[in-house]
């Protein structure tokens, strides 16, 4: 019986504590950098595509929601012609993310995305692609990696030593 | 009275007390975000009290569902009985010393065998929605009920006897000297949780228990007849808080202020204290609350029956 008086005065006591309610659309809350918001494609440090079109993002989607079209252009570098991310079925698990080799895809701290047609929450490459590089600057696929393409023969990327001849007989 | 001046009477009171009851809903609210370190609905209107409205236009463009397997006219009438007991019995409730619609001599009498006839309404509505949740909680509802109004009836009997009257007024005008609430204290406690248990707010809300019987005896419902429940319960919560005001605390009487805001302050007051104690208390099982009302209950209203009594012959 005590307890019980005691219960409903410390519950009365409440009325003076603090809210913790955040009042939101005047009150934003605090979002961590790394959060999995609203998906982006980044562009290199030169201010071309990063996206090479090699489907892994749409690979490792669990729900299917991500759909591309590779092109290659007459430098023979591949690049995405079209690019769709269905973001009424995006479960911003940021799979994408970890599963893209170029970092061109990247979840961003934007959460508002509400819409009042279904419709308008499939965006396609302009809304997606960004003009800067996003949370990874200053890399860039192809002048790290040892493809071939146009103005970038074989052994001139960073790093990599010129190609073995492998049928010749010095070391 | 004259007949005209019912006619105009009674539409007003129902109006007011369905502003009430509907204002309730965001009084609630509100205060349980309040004691829960939250804010509760402030978006609509100053404060969010446009919230009321917005909860009415939506109960009421809901779709009004009737399962198939119903017992269809049983299942329609049986939130009308809720409401429209409760709202009868306000007729008998002395708001002031002159306000008021009828003045019954058996006034208490009324009141006690209105609530009882509350109960049709949920164990009704448990039994026409022929569904397990439903049936479950409106078979909880009656034993309860039944149970509780038992030592409802005589938790009042001390009033009853200080006043030597059945009649509010009277009863009322009996706690000039002293309110009821000093020489029937025990009889007050006992009045007010078989209240509870009658309106059944939580704690105990056993017939509802929406996390053991989904909604219990109104499971099936939707819409405006689901509203009929919930208008029912705020009456309810109203109405006993009343009771309790006029029983206890002396009615309308008070100092400097007017006696209607005084019988409003202090009904208002037991309303805030049901919605502290849902705040705080959790549901007991229904095996405790049985025993705690016929084991605890009902043997100290006996106590208290007998006692008042005996010291009431004593001082003749
Ligand atoms: S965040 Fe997950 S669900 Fe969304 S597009 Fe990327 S992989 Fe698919
Ligand atoms: S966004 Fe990344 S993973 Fe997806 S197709 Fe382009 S390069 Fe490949």
């Amino acid at each position: 019986m005590l307890a019980l008086l005691r219960a409903l005065w410390l519950i009365l006591l409440h009325t003076f504590k603090k809210r913790v309610t955040v009042q939101y659309p005047e009150q934003k809350p605090y979002v961590p950098p790394r959060w999995r918001g609203r998906i982006i494609l980044s562009r290199d440090p030169d201010g071309g595509e990063r996206c090479v079109a090699c489907y892994l993002c749409a690979v490792a989607c669990p729900v299917d929601c991500i759909a591309l079209q590779a092109a290659e252009d007459e430098t023979g570098r591949r690049y995405p012609a079209s690019f769709r991310i269905n973001f009424s079925r995006c479960i911003f698990c940021g799979y994408c993310e970890e599963a893209c080799p170029t970092y061109a895809i990247q979840l961003t701290t934007d959460y508002e995305m509400g819409e009042y047609r279904r419709a308008n929450l499939v965006y396609e490459k302009e809304d997606l692609l960004i003009s800067g590089q996003g949370k990874y600057p200053g890399y860039n696929f192809y002048r790290v990696a040892g493809v071939e393409i146009g103005g970038k023969a074989k052994g001139e990327a960073e790093n990599e030593r010129p190609p073995v001849d492998v049928r010749g007989l010095l070391p | 009275m004259s007949t005209l001046q019912y006619i105009i009477l009674i539409p007003a009171l129902i109006f007011v007390l369905m502003s009430v009851a509907s204002g309730l809903i965001w009084v609630e609210r509100r205060l349980l975000g309040i004691w829960q370190d939250r804010l509760g609905p402030n978006r609509v209107g100053p404060f969010g009290v446009l919230q009321v409205l917005a909860d009415i236009l939506k109960v009421f463009t809901k779709e009004d569902w009737v399962p198939p397997f119903a017992d269809k006219p049983v299942f329609i009438t049986a939130p009308a009985i809720i409401v429209v007991t409760v709202l009868i019995t306000f007729a008998v409730v002395p708001f002031g010393p002159r306000a008021g619609l009828a003045d019954l001599n058996i006034g208490l009498l009324f009141f006690l065998a209105m609530s009882s006839l509350g109960v049709y309404s949920v164990a009704l509505a448990g039994w026409a929605s022929d569904s397990k949740y439903s049936l479950l909680g409106g078979l909880r509802a009656s034993a309860q009920m039944i149970s509780y109004e038992v030592f409802m009836g005589l938790s009042l009997m001390g009033v009853v006897m200080l006043a030597g009257s059945f009649n509010l007024r009277t009863i009322v005008l009996a706690q000039r000297h002293m309110w009821n609430i000093v020489p029937q204290f025990l009889g007050f406690i006992i009045f007010m949780i078989a209240g509870i248990a009658e309106t059944h707010r939580l704690p105990f809300d056993l017939p509802e228990a929406e996390s053991e019987l989904v909604a219990g005896f109104h499971s099936e419902y939707s819409g405006m007849k689901f509203g009929m429940f919930f208008l029912g319960e705020y009456f309810g919560i109203t109405l006993i808080s009343a009771m309790m005001t006029t029983l206890f605390l002396g009615g309308w009487m008070g100092p400097v202020l007017p006696p209607i805001v005084w019988f409003a302050l202090k009904t208002f007051a037991f309303i805030c204290f049901f919605i502290l104690l849902r705040a705080t208390l959790p549901r007991p099982r229904y095996d405790q609350l049985m025993s705690f009302g016929w084991k605890t209950m009902f043997p100290l209203s006996l106590v208290n029956l007998l006692v008042t009594g005996g010291i009431i012959l004593a001082a003749r």
